[in-house]
């Protein structure tokens, strides 16, 4: 699985975000999860552990908002959040809808404390 | 203790390379393909058969990955065509810096396809952007019918749909029809063919697609870049 790599990359683009605030140390990373990311929350959260344990991030707060599917309707245009495949449209329940997100795999946040 | 908000792809690092390596690609008229699916389910075979039915006047390079081993570049190199392997060493995709590291070694200028075989793997594949013009998903008769609904990342995000080794379909317990379904469940509007390396059967409707797909592409810059 490639949850290690994503957890890597995380921690990466967190330590980024809190180098460009000097006198600032990273406490904390919130990431956004779509259904569709190819991402499973429970190894991210494995990976992101294992990773951090016995190193001065040990601490860190790691919070995942997972999003669902988002559909669009081909018919009338309406878009909807739905965690069915290919869920009719709430509008007017015409079937022939896409897939149009909920692949999100997004660094949301990063809090920081000073020192 | 201060949030803040921060909004990035967490792959940016990935997403910008692949969107450098899209604009080379269209640069030099290169259509990319990356073909992904699970590990046994006929990528290089297929592979094979396509490098054999193209003309060896056609301009085409191929990428293949791999955990180990180099046995995939070794049954390709057959062709005529130029060939590099990428070995991840356990890692379980490609990802764009290494498609733009292995790229280095080559003209851009004499290649007009560029096939990209990606890792066995259904799962970390469809969350790297590799800067290809099209993902292509296989899936063979003897897996489930049901792997659509199980991964459907990858199938969502492949405009095309192989269904392969179609000649055991008397063999196995698979149902076409119902794979055929499970595809369009998750993406409406997917392209469907079905190949057999062995028989030969489909092999020329895929390769009229590979070319009338490029043709789409080639129009589509031609419109852009006037």
């Amino acid at each position: 699985m490639h949850e290690v790599a994503i957890a890597a990359a995380i921690l990466e683009a967190g330590q980024a975000e809190a180098e460009r605030r000097p006198g600032s140390k990273l406490t904390g990373i919130g990431v956004r999860l779509g259904a569709l990311s190819g991402v499973d929350s429970d190894a991210l959260r494995f990976a992101f552990a294992a990773l951090t344990a016995g190193t001065y991030l040990d601490a860190l707060k790691f919070e995942i908002e997972s999003r669902p599917r988002r559909n669009r309707c081909e018919r009338c245009g309406h878009e909807f959040e739905s965690s069915l495949y290919n869920a009719p449209c709430p509008l007017c329940a015409s079937e022939n809808t896409l897939f149009v997100g909920g692949d999100d795999l997004e660094l949301a946040w990063v809090e920081v404390e000073e020192i | 203790m201060t949030v803040i908000p921060v909004e990035k792809k967490v792959l940016s690092e990935n997403q910008r390379i692949a969107a450098s390596l899209r604009s080379r690609f269209e640069e030099h008229g290169i259509f990319c393909l990356n073909l992904i699916s699970s590990p046994g389910s006929g990528k290089t075979t297929l592979l094979e058969r396509t490098l054999a039915g193209l003309s060896p006047q056609e301009r085409v390079a191929v990428l293949t990955g791999d955990l180990q081993t180099e046995n995939d570049a070794k049954r390709l190199s057959h062709y005529g065509f130029p060939v590099q392997q990428i070995t991840t060493g356990g890692i379980c995709h490609l990802d764009a810096g290494m498609i733009e590291r292995a790229l280095n070694m080559w003209q851009l200028d004499d290649i007009d396809l560029l096939i990209i075989e990606n890792v066995g793997n259904l799962v970390c594949p469809s969350s790297y952007d590799l800067g290809e013009e099209v993902k292509i998903v296989l899936l063979s008769v003897t897996e489930g019918e049901d792997k659509p609904l199980k991964y459907p990342s990858i199938f969502a995000k492949s405009e095309l749909l192989l269904l392969t080794k179609i000649d055991l379909l008397p063999h196995v317990p698979f149902r076409i029809e119902q794979a055929r379904t499970n595809a369009r469940l998750v993406h409406p509007a997917m392209k469907i063919i079905e190949v057999s390396s062995t028989t030969g059967e489909g092999l020329e409707q895929w390769l009229t697609w590979i070319k009338r797909r490029r043709q789409q592409m080639y129009q589509r810059i031609c419109a852009a870049y006037g």
